[in-house]
């Protein structure tokens, strides 16, 4: 059943993407092939490919109970967050944020996930951006 | 000879006091990225591309630095197949039939001993086919048109959607999305931008490296998060023993590592097997060849020797498409050849005409690379042995970190970083969906070339399909490619027996 409703959907995929490919406006400079055509056979390949999986799905994969779904959804949402807050509170306060929960998550007690992360946090700090020289994001308290 | 000389100017590149330790470092870094489960060549690799990229290393020095963790983690991946049972990435599987039995027995530290021997053997005389056949290779690519580049390309991913997997009709979908993500940004022949619905981060297109990271490493993560699987360090370690493996036992094995690293190599060359089926098809060899007495699976030296002489081999093969004609025949590859395309430089037959010091300099820093990894892995064995005792719980939020650190490294975009995201979310659910992840990073890679060949080929022809298969060469490779997408559908059910597809079937590490 998954593969039929991921057939489907990459099928709906490749309808949006090839109408997607007919509004590219033109400009007044091109080649003889244009650069609609590629997007055109990427497109078509798409679509039969989706509907062969539909046609023919494999055996279905052990997906995993909702309780860890909501775990990696969980997790997926603390990355964006670390990506969003990143410029505004820096590097070390929200790598050792992110790090500790995901440690956690993934099987440390509380005390010492938070360790974990903090000690990721100030050792990836000492090494790429003191030792190393990196760039990293430069928070309120000047780390 | 005219190669001889060309290697030895490449010594002479590699022979600085910088390229010896950056060697050094990557033999190191890639040994314990290999040996950690759920790290492999392919996300090891793939993690420190922006690394050393931000660290603004010039283009030899980067290159000797990762070739070494690729080379490393060759190695590497057989430490914890042995000592564990746990494959450290997945060319080290085949390792595990007989390396796991032999520790049971008490003899880890022989199986550690050979198995780092049969690695360099494999990785040597690879090394040397690539001295002498990439050249050979280049000779025929000189004489390669647009057409018969487009033609090269649609083979690469024929053979890796027939060959590497099990699903052609998965393999083309992964294929087509890469290439669908390589045509966001702005057309680089008109001017128009396409697919970025106005959003300005998407007119230079999504950068490959945030996609590679994202697929290869923080899917890792993911897979971790699903499963809770943080016993890799609650397993009780094997004791090593001695490391020094009886003499007599080296000259049973010797047979078996010399047709192990020919088979691997065959394997590596062709495009789309990589060091896997290399491992995979040496073992399978061997077995029929040697297995006598029925002792392979139960801790048969030999059994250890064939797979990892076969993928050290084969990694060394995999580097002959990949630098002579600039298309990557596995995971790996594909994320090294992600780092000479960071790194501005194309690979391909003008590569060895322009910047001969570049390859010869990596291909010298193979050899001096190897023979550190012997030295390296012998006697310090334990050290590394060590580290497995790290739990993921610690490791894994320490990779992710990592990633994110390499990315906004390169752009200091956040949006690079929720692309990111994106991107390990799409590969946790792709692996999930049995679809592989390779094609896709080759389509992000390779759209941008194949489509500029492509239109190249019609401007020249003004717009004439037939002029793609004008002349012998193309239509040789667009037959292989028939063939290679074709045949294994027919006989995929013989080639290819149960134990690989299983194998594969969780999606782990790409190579």
């Amino acid at each position: 059943m998954s593969d039929r409703i991921f057939g489907v959907f990459g099928f709906l995929l490749a309808v949006f993407y090839i109408w997607q490919a007919t509004q590219i406006e033109l400009s007044f400079i091109s080649d003889p092939f244009g650069p609609k055509a590629f997007p055109f056979m990427i497109g078509t390949v798409l679509a039969i490919s989706s509907t062969i999986i539909v046609l023919k799905p494999d055996t279905e994969p052990e997906w995993p109970t909702f309780a860890r779904l909501f775990e990696i959804g969980m997790a997926t949402a603390v990355m964006v967050a670390y990506a969003l807050f990143l410029k505004e509170y820096g590097f070390v306060a929200c790598t050792a944020v992110a790090a500790s929960y995901l440690s956690w998550r993934l099987g440390s007690s509380p005390v010492s996930a938070i360790i974990a992360g903090v000690l990721i946090a100030v050792g990836i700090y000492v090494i790429f951006h003191l030792v190393l020289g990196l760039s990293l994001a430069r928070g309120p308290w000047g780390f | 000879m005219d190669t001889l000389a060309s290697l030895a100017d490449g010594f002479a590149v590699a022979l600085t006091w910088q390229n010896l330790m950056l060697a050094l470092i990557g033999c190191f870094l890639g040994t314990i990225i290999g040996a950690l489960p759920g790290l492999g060549p392919s996300n090891g690799v793939a993690i420190l591309i922006p690394l050393a990229f931000t660290l603004g290393l010039p283009a030899t020095p980067a290159l000797i630095l990762l070739t070494s963790v690729y080379y490393g983690a060759m190695y590497g991946g057989r430490i914890s197949s042995i000592l564990l049972n746990i494959p450290g990435d997945e060319p080290a599987l085949m390792t595990t039939l007989d390396g796991h039995p032999m520790a049971k027995a008490g003899k880890a530290g022989e199986a550690l001993a050979i198995s780092g021997l049969a690695s360099f053997i494999g990785a040597f005389f690879a090394t040397w086919g690539l001295v002498f056949l990439a050249p050979q290779l280049v000779k025929v690519a000189l004489l390669f048109g647009p057409a018969e580049y487009f033609a090269l390309f649609v083979l690469a991913f024929a053979t890796l959607g027939g060959i590497a997997s099990r699903n052609q009709a998965k393999a083309a979908l992964a294929a087509v999305i890469g290439l669908g993500i390589a045509t966001i940004g702005v057309d680089g022949q008109t001017g128009v931008p396409r697919f970025s619905f106005g959003e300005v981060h998407l007119y230079d297109g999504i950068d490959f490296l945030v996609a590679i990271v994202g697929l290869f490493a923080l899917s890792e993560v993911f897979i971790f998060l699903e499963h809770r699987a943080g016993s890799g360090a609650d397993d009780k370690v094997v004791k090593v023993g001695r490391i020094v493996p009886p003499w007599k036992m080296v000259r049973e094995t010797l047979p078996a590592m010399g047709r192990s690293t020919i088979f691997g190599f065959i394997a590596g060359v062709l495009p789309g097997a990589g060091a896997s089926l290399g491992s995979f098809i040496s073992y399978t060899f061997e077995k029929r060849i040697s297995d006598r007495k029925g002792t392979f699976g139960k801790g048969d030296p030999r059994g250890v020797a064939a797979p990892e002489a076969g993928n050290n081999s084969a990694a060394g093969g995999a580097l002959v498409p990949m630098l002579a004609l600039g298309v990557p025949g596995s995971g790996t590859t594909a994320v090294l050849l992600a780092m000479l395309l960071a790194l501005n430089i194309t690979p391909g037959p003008l590569l060895f005409q322009q910047n001969p010091d570049v390859v010869w300099g990596l291909i010298a820093a193979l050899f001096i690379g190897n023979i550190m990894l012997l030295a390296m892995n012998l006697p310090l064995v334990s050290l590394f042995v060590r580290v497995l005792l790290i739990p993921t719980r610690y490791l894994m939020p320490a990779v992710a970190m990592i990633s994110f650190v390499g990315i906004y490294g390169i752009s200091g975009s956040t949006f690079d970083l929720v692309v990111m995201v994106i991107f390990g979310v799409m590969g946790w659910v792709l692996r999930k969906l049995d679809v592989p992840l390779v094609p896709i990073i080759l389509g992000v890679l390779l759209g941008d070339q194949m489509e500029k060949n492509l239109r190249r080929a019609m401007t020249i022809h003004d717009g004439d399909w037939t002029m793609l298969f004008n002349s012998w060469l193309a239509i040789g490779l667009w037959t292989f490619a028939i063939v290679g997408f074709v045949l294994p559908l027919i006989v995929g059910r013989y080639f290819r027996p149960k134990i690989a597809d299983e194998a594969i079937a969780e999606g782990s590490d790409p190579d």
